[in-house]
């Protein structure tokens, strides 16, 4: 060591110095990943833009709170999230939060963790949820999943104004201006004044563009329709409730409103009726605001003339469709904590702003006190399209799910199996006697009660 | 003599471990065995397992939590709806089958007396429905058929003919699905049915010529009798792939309308994953083994009958 010019005392501070430095960015990566490792798999958003407002969120939560996100944006399309969530179930790994479509919540409830808390703390801070979330999601007194914002979507009216006044005599911004109250008229938008305004607009050469097929659109509108009509095909305690006069009369309805839609709406799906109002060739379809938004890229000329409002009322009142989405948490999730955490920050307020602005308000958030956001205002042209997208006190309307109030276990089954539209199709395209078209529907709901 | 034979053992308590596998390695039947192994594997993770596995499933309740036995068969034979699928799946099956035959056997036919020259060409032409994915060329079909905007029917309009409801009613919606698996599936049988006619000896048609036979009489007792294995085991291949189709019904009508497009595979999709009824959906998949395995014993029963006359 003679001449090198290092003492023994310099040499040992230099190691000691050495080893503190090369610890250090172990101890960096431990603290940037305290939080653990979350991997979700949430809905792949209709609107691009979504998609990256949802990305920002969870991950500035992720960064925020030091957990590792993986995320997974699943598509809807071709049902790839229920092939997800069947799998997953199945192998029990996989994320640790899912986005769940409307009805998966009660199928997958025994492996979902319990968010009493997450939704305690929600409710206590934003007031009152929609009942139909608690009908989806509370499964034996426990919420097993936190209703979503991103996807969670009305199915109101989205008509041309023009059109309806031109033709039905019906001034839909004046009926439902964009403001905090109803306009002359709204009282009387009824089944009945429905089925006049159709009349005129199919003799016009501009049907209205109602699904009647097997797809979500065509199944949401007609659930509605017969809930307005109080036509229950099976009641809450799982009773098939088929054989009634309002079945008969809801059914003798659609058979009269078939008569004057387009002969093809039996094999619509879920892009027909959008592309019937895009392309100038329907007055009115049910529809979130996203045929408006495609409308207004592609067609805007249409897109400038289309307004959101409120569907018709009948004697057991007035029903908007409504198609939520949950977001739950695998019981199997190894970080049960961190994914709490991230679904309750998520269903905060600020978040939900930014998620319905980033949607063009296509997202409806489950709480009533989320729908003063002023994206619904300001999304135009024209300015207030929107604006009567989410249920507003003066629509005096409830959020409905076709099928309900039958157990969820039976109502899916109904659902997904079309049983009222086919009903429907069954007395108007085949020509059936109402009865017999109840007769068909009675034997099908014996076969969805078993366990 | 064979490998085996040679290096069969003679005195199994004097051999080490060492050898003992050494010879186990020599035998012909252990690499053919090491060889299929992979083949074997896959055969059972693919096959065998996923199969047992539906019929597990099959006896669970709709919660999966409880061991009902053959309750979901049971129920199923109840549901008209589920006779509609047996009816349906035959019908689509079958009826897209035979006239897949006939078209790939006309195409193979008119194909071979083509000139060498050309006809790669065209047998590269006529093999395109079978290697585009069929998801996609449905999605073209599916435009084609479309409700409100079908170019069809804009093609019937021009020459005044009123439009057809492609998707919209049973019968044209059930015609419409097998004509779309016509055309993917027409182009399997030509190139199988081609390489039968290919392997047909020359002088048998020259003797048939020499005795004054006709062109129909060389088809019907020289052609055809030499391609009828080839014909009975390409069916059978095209009837299970058929039986099983999914994506056609899928994204052309949902199953609809009113059920009367529903197959196997979409009713069981619709039951099992979209209505959350896994065991049902498993029993209703399980539906097709036993009548493919009755079509599959009266084919290949056939087969071998010709096989051992041939012999």
């Amino acid at each position: 060591m003679e001449g090198n010019g290092f003492s023994r005392r310099t040499v040992l501070r230099a190691g000691a110095l050495g080893a503190v430095a090369s610890a250090l960015p172990l101890v960096n990566v431990h603290g940037q990943n305290a939080g653990g490792r979350l991997a979700l798999g949430l809905w792949d958003h209709w609107v691009p833009t979504g998609n990256d407002a949802m990305r920002k969120i969870v991950m500035d939560w992720g960064e925020k709170n030091k957990v590792q996100i993986e995320l997974d944006f699943i598509t809807s399309v071709g049902n790839k999230n229920l092939l997800t969530i069947a799998a997953e179930s199945q192998a029990k790994q996989g994320h640790d939060v899912l986005a769940f479509p409307t009805w998966e919540v009660h199928a997958k409830s025994d492996l979902l963790e319990p968010m009493d808390d997450v939704m305690g703390r929600l409710q206590q801070k934003y007031g009152d949820l929609n009942p139909i979330t608690e009908y989806l999601a509370k499964v034996q007194g426990k919420w097993r999943a936190v209703p979503a914002i991103s996807g969670s979507q009305n199915k109101p009216a989205l008509a041309r104004f023009d059109l309806l006044k031109q033709h039905a005599g019906l001034d839909v911004r004046e009926m439902y201006p964009a403001a905090n109250k109803a306009g002359p008229g709204a009282d009387n938008w009824t089944w009945d004044a429905f089925l006049k305004a159709a009349q005129a607009c199919h003799k016009a050469g501009v049907p209205f563009g109602l699904p009647v097929g097997q797809f979500t659109d065509a199944t949401d509108w007609i659930g509605s329709l017969f809930h307005s009509f109080g036509a229950t095909l099976v009641n809450e305690k799982g009773d098939i409730t088929a054989k009634s006069d309002n079945v008969r009369q809801v059914l003798d309805y659609a058979k009269r409103l078939c008569s004057v839609l387009p002969g093809d709406v039996f094999s619509w799906d879920d892009a027909s009726n959008n592309r019937a109002l895009i392309s100038g060739k329907s007055a009115l379809i049910f529809n979130p605001p996203s045929a408006w938004a495609v409308a207004k890229r592609d067609a805007p000329d249409v897109a400038k003339e289309c307004w959101s409002f409120p569907p018709p009322k009948g004697v057991n009142g007035r029903f908007t469709p409504y198609l939520p989405y949950f977001w739950g948490l695998w019981s199997f999730s190894k970080n049960k904590s961190a994914g709490k955490a991230l679904i309750e920050h998520l269903s905060q307020r600020e978040q939900a702003q930014q998620m319905v602005a980033a949607s063009n308000g296509y997202d409806i958030p489950p709480f009533g006190s989320m729908t003063d956001f002023d994206t619904w205002e300001t999304e135009g042209p024209p300015k207030g399209v929107v604006y009567n997208y989410p249920v507003r006190p003066q629509h005096n309307s409830k959020q409905f799910i076709a099928c309900n109030p039958a157990p969820p276990e039976i109502a899916v089954q109904m659902y997904n199996q079309a049983i009222q539209a086919k009903m429907i199709a069954r007395v108007s395209q085949n020509g059936e006697s109402v009865d017999s078209a109840i007769a068909w529907a009675q034997n099908e709901l014996e076969g969805f009660q078993r366990g | 003599m064979s490998q085996g034979t040679l290096s069969a053992p003679t005195a199994p308590a004097a051999v080490s471990p060492h050898s003992t596998l050494r010879r186990l390695a020599r035998r012909n039947s252990t690499t053919a065995f090491l060889l299929t192994l992979p083949l074997i594997l896959l055969v059972l993770g693919l096959v065998v397992y996923p199969f047992l596995y539906a019929l597990y499933l099959a006896t669970l309740n709709k919660r999966m939590t409880k061991f009902i036995g053959i309750d979901n068969f049971t129920f199923l034979f109840s549901r008209q709806t589920f006779w509609d699928v047996v009816l349906q799946s035959v019908l689509f099956a079958v009826t897209a089958v035979v006239v897949k035959a006939l078209i790939g056997f006309i195409l193979a036919h008119v194909l071979h007396a083509l000139p060498a020259k050309g006809q790669r060409k065209w047998r590269g032409m006529l093999l395109v429905p079978w290697v585009i994915p069929p998801a996609i060329s449905t999605l073209a079909w599916w435009w084609l058929f479309d409700p409100s905007y079908s170019a069809f029917n804009w093609a019937l309009a021009g020459i005044g003919v009123d439009p057809v409801p492609w998707l919209g009613q049973a019968g044209w919606a059930r015609f419409s699905v097998i004509l779309v698996n016509v055309w993917y599936g027409s182009p399997f049988f030509m190139i199988m049915y081609l390489a039968a006619l290919k392997s047909v000896p020359d002088q048998l048609y020259e003797a048939a010529a020499i005795d004054g036979a006709t062109g129909w009489q060389k088809l019907r007792f020289v052609t055809f009798p030499m391609m009828r294995n080839i014909i009975s085991i390409t069916v059978l291949f095209s009837l299970i792939v058929t039986f099983a189709n999914f994506d056609i019904v899928r994204i052309l009508t949902n199953g609809g309308p009113l059920d009367k497009t529903h197959v196997f595979a979409t009713y069981a999709f619709q039951v099992g994953i979209q209505s959350g009824d896994i065991p049902l959906g498993a029993t209703v998949s399980l539906f097709m083994f036993p009548l493919l395995a009755i079509f599959a014993i009266f084919i290949l029963r056939g087969v071998n009958r010709r096989t051992k006359e041939m012999a």
